[in-house]
């Protein structure tokens, strides 16, 4: 057992670090002061989209793609130490995420030779930026239950319906999208897959506010919009294969909550006074930071065993599983234990940037717990997938899509 | 980057495992629960003569030279199977104190001894029913004669020697004493007698000091740490067996006409022991790797691995009753065996609480120390 990166290993990790060195600016310890300007603002969206560029110039935006389409051909190892080296550095995340880890592979997988070539490079350099479509009113968890409309006319399709919480939406170029063709079919039968231009007519974007006060995710209605059949991915009726591939790459792009962790309400008990001592004498307070402390390092620690099965060439094992579940929950509680530190005060947003990470952390936290699949569906995942439980019994089983109950 | 055993480590581990199974390590450890004798001589004998015993003992003291390593996957299967032997106390705490700190001369009598199970010895602390500490230790040693009461001392009937934690003139001191007759040694009833412990009484016993005088208690926090990574692969492992009989039985047993391993109330259950050992396991594999490099880390890493195996070995066999119904609240099912164990685990080092806050000492330890080197 050893942490060393073998020699190779090591000489990849200096080639990244130097490279950020020289474009990007560590990060400091004070925490978020976040230079990129606030998040769903146009300053951070050119922030986001200068770095996108400059990674991909230098290869290193989609390392792991084939050399035609800009990447580097880099192992699942490299691509992770780039991950670690690259988290060092303060960047603007949370832009290109979903297209380059949902979008990104399905086109790879799915998009002919020539469509591969006009839109991959660009998706990498960030000067395209994509969403996925899938969520609709009634279909989330059971993204199966969509109800958006495709009908063949011609070369085309029209798509009418609506699609929603769509994060990017507002300003993407593209979109992955899965719509019924048939309502007369089992509902896993009638689906097919397409990727469309955000441009198109007949398409509204409606930015939706949410409990953070931002407004990454829309609404997206679809009037009479015109997908050209070339942009199909998979076969007619294929789409939800095509949707699996994606979301089992969800479980990867969505991955760790990121925010406050263990360490940060560790220094933060050790500076506040309760009543009269440091919070971090608090007994309650100790317990509950080794707590999340295990979870912590349980998470990395599942991190690192991943990377050693890699660093053998074997297939890491399901572990990594657990991974949002646990980090989505422990940013809640710490940003719950944060905030009632403060007391009668806790309900104050100030200027201190701990204070803002609290909030930010017991808000956000939130909206994690839910996107790229809930607490419920995981542990469903890790139950059935896992540990080889039986499929919940569904009430949706050998009826034509129109005939399944809804509801609300 | 490795995070995980060798092939050699993982060789040895499927053959313990199989070891174990052929000789019904669980029914064995069910035989102990039930009957008079407070271990399995039998199996004890055969892990003596498959040469366990002297896994960390060096070559030169007939031991088989190899690490901590080797005694963690080891670890994990004698805690899957609930092995009912001197195992833990002879080998990670008495063997290790031996290895750690004893005279060259110490070494030279009993290691060969530890090896060939002519010797077997245990560690005692305990006095009070409350945790031991620095300040609550009332065995006295004077002239090398150690006296005093020593209770919930694992395998102290068939162990030969003992390292007793004593109150001496500078402080506190390890002391080896030899369990002869003159020892009143008494069992005492537990939680899981599937694995014995006793009551030492100590009137003017002859011992020998191991380690600094008045330094025992850091020597002990130090001997504590190691045993903790070890004791939480048991813990890993018989949180897996209990994962799995649940599983197993979740897929095979109907009710309302379906099996009670399609209701979410089971399947959430079953994920939660998944996630819980999951994090146990990889925090246990870093307490393995500080524990084989002797690193700065290992208090810290010691404490995370038992925090976390101590939590996902009490979740596990505890909803595993849960999981079998009526069943599972039966003598004749295997879970209370499991359940037993998980909490003897969770006490024989030090309780859940006492691992948090050394956890959280750690941390503040090394902060201190990283401002010091100005980090
Ligand atoms: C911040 C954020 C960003 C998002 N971005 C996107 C995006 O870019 N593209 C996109 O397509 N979607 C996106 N989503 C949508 C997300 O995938 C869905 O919100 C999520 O899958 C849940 O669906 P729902 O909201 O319809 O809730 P529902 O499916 O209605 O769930 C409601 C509750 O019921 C529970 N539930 C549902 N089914 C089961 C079941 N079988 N067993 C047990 N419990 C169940 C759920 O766990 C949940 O607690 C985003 C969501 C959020 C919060
Ligand atoms: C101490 C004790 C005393 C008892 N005394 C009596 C008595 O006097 N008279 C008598 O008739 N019975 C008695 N019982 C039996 C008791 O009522 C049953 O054990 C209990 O109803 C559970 O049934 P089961 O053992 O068959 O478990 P199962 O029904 O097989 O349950 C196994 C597991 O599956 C879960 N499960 C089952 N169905 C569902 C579901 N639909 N959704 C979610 N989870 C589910 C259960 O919660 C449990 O965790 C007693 C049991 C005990 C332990």
């Amino acid at each position: 057992m050893n942490f060393n990166d073998s020699e190779q290993q090591a000489q990849f990790r200096t080639k990244c670090s130097t490279w950020l060195h020289d474009n990007a600016q560590r990060k400091t310890q004070a925490g978020s002061d976040n230079p990129h300007g606030k998040r769903d603002s146009s300053e951070f969206l050119n922030a986001a989209r200068s770095w996108q560029k400059k990674k991909f110039d230098a290869g290193w935006a989609m390392l792991h793609w084939p050399k035609i389409y800009g990447g580097l051909e880099a192992s699942p190892l490299e691509r992770i130490i780039w991950g670690q080296e690259e988290a060092k550095f303060d960047v603007p995340q949370g832009i290109y995420e979903i297209g380059l880890g949902m979008a990104g592979p399905v086109m790879m997988q799915y998009a002919t030779e020539q469509q591969k070539q006009r839109y991959l490079p660009p998706m990498a350099a960030g000067e395209e930026i994509w969403c996925q479509l899938f969520s609709e009113p009634s279909a989330g968890s059971d993204v199966a239950g969509l109800r958006s409309k495709a009908v063949q006319d011609g070369d085309d399709w029209i798509i009418n319906g609506q699609k929603v919480w769509t994060s990017g939406a507002q300003f993407c170029d593209y979109g992955i999208i899965v719509v019924r063709h048939d309502p007369n079919v089992d509902k896993h039968a009638g689906m097919t897959f397409f990727f469309v231009d955000m441009k198109s007519p007949g398409i509204d974007i409606k930015p939706i506010k949410q409990i953070t006060g931002g407004s990454s995710f829309n609404e997206v209605y679809f009037n009479d919009v015109r997908i050209p059949d070339s942009q199909r991915l998979g076969a007619i009726g294929d789409g939800w294969r095509v949707a699996i591939t994606t979301l089992m790459n969800e479980r990867l792009a969505v991955g760790d909550a990121n925010g406050v962790d263990a360490t940060e309400a560790f220094e933060w008990a050790q500076g506040q006074d309760d009543h009269g001592q440091a919070l971090i004498q608090n007994h309650a307070v100790r317990e509950s930071i080794a707590d999340w402390y295990c979870q912590a390092s349980g998470l990395k620690n599942t991190k690192l065993r991943t990377m050693s099965a890699l660093s053998k060439g074997d297939t890491p094992g399901p572990e990594a599983s657990i991974t949002k579940v646990v980090s989505a929950n422990k940013l809640q509680a710490i940003g719950n234990f944060g905030i009632d530190s403060l007391d009668m005060a806790g309900m104050l947003k100030t200027e201190r940037s701990e204070v803002h990470d609290f909030h930010n952390a017991w808000l956000g936290s939130a909206g994690l717990r839910i996107a790229g699949g809930t607490d419920e569906i995981l542990k469903n995942i890790i139950a059935e997938r896992v540990l080889g439980l039986p499929q919940d019994p569904r009430a949706d089983k050998g009826l034509a899509f129109k005939d399944i109950p809804s509801g609300k | 980057m490795n995070l995980d055993f060798s092939d050699d480590q993982k060789l040895l581990q499927s053959e313990a495992q199989k070891f174990l199974q052929k000789e019904q390590s669980l029914q064995r450890s069910r035989d102990v629960l039930d009957g008079e004798q407070a271990l399995d001589t039998d199996l004890w004998q055969q892990i003596i003569a498959m040469g366990w015993t002297g896994i960390r003992i060096p070559e030169q003291y007939d031991g088989l030279g190899l690490g901590h390593l080797e005694l963690c996957v080891v670890a994990e299967e004698l805690g899957r199977c609930l092995a009912p032997v001197p195992f833990s106390s002879s080998v990670y705490l008495f063997t290790e104190a031996i290895i750690k700190f004893a005279s060259d001369a110490i070494k030279q009598d009993l290691l060969p001894k530890l090896v060939s199970g002519e010797c077997v010895g245990t560690l005692a602390i305990t006095e009070q029913l409350l945790a031991p500490t620095e300040h609550n230790i009332n065995t006295q040693v004077a002239n090398n004669k150690v006296s005093g009461t020593k209770i919930a001392v694992p395998d102290a009937g068939i162990a030969t020697h003992s390292i007793v934690i004593c109150k001496g003139v500078k402080g506190i001191d390890l002391r080896l004493v030899e369990l002869t007759d003159h020892c009143n040694v008494q069992k005492q009833d537990t939680i899981d007698d599937s694995r014995g412990h006793f009551s030492i009484g100590l009137d003017n016993v002859d011992s020998l000091l191991v380690g600094g005088e008045g330094e025992g208690w850091e020597l002990l926090q130090n001997l504590l740490d190691q045993a903790a990574v070890m004791f939480s692969f048991e813990q890993i492992g018989g949180a897996q067996a209990t994962l799995d009989m649940a599983t197993s039985y979740a897929q095979q047993r109907f009710a309302f006409g379906r099996a009670i391993g399609s209701y979410q109330a089971i399947k959430h259950k079953l994920a939660d022991m998944y996630i819980k050992l999951t994090l146990a396991k990889s925090n246990s594999y870093y307490g393995a790797w500080a524990l084989s490099t002797d690193s700065v880390e290992l208090n810290v890493a010691a404490a995370t691995a038992r925090v976390s195996a101590t939590q996902a070995f009490n979740y596990c066999s505890q909803e595993n009753i849960q999981t079998h119904g009526g069943n599972g609240f039966t003598w004749e099912y295997d879970c209370h065996l499991f359940y037993r164990r998980a909490k003897l685990l969770s006490l024989n080092v030090g309780s859940l609480a006492t691992w948090k806050e050394k956890l959280i000492l750690g941390l503040e330890k090394t902060q201190t120390a990283n401002v010091k080197q100005g980090v």
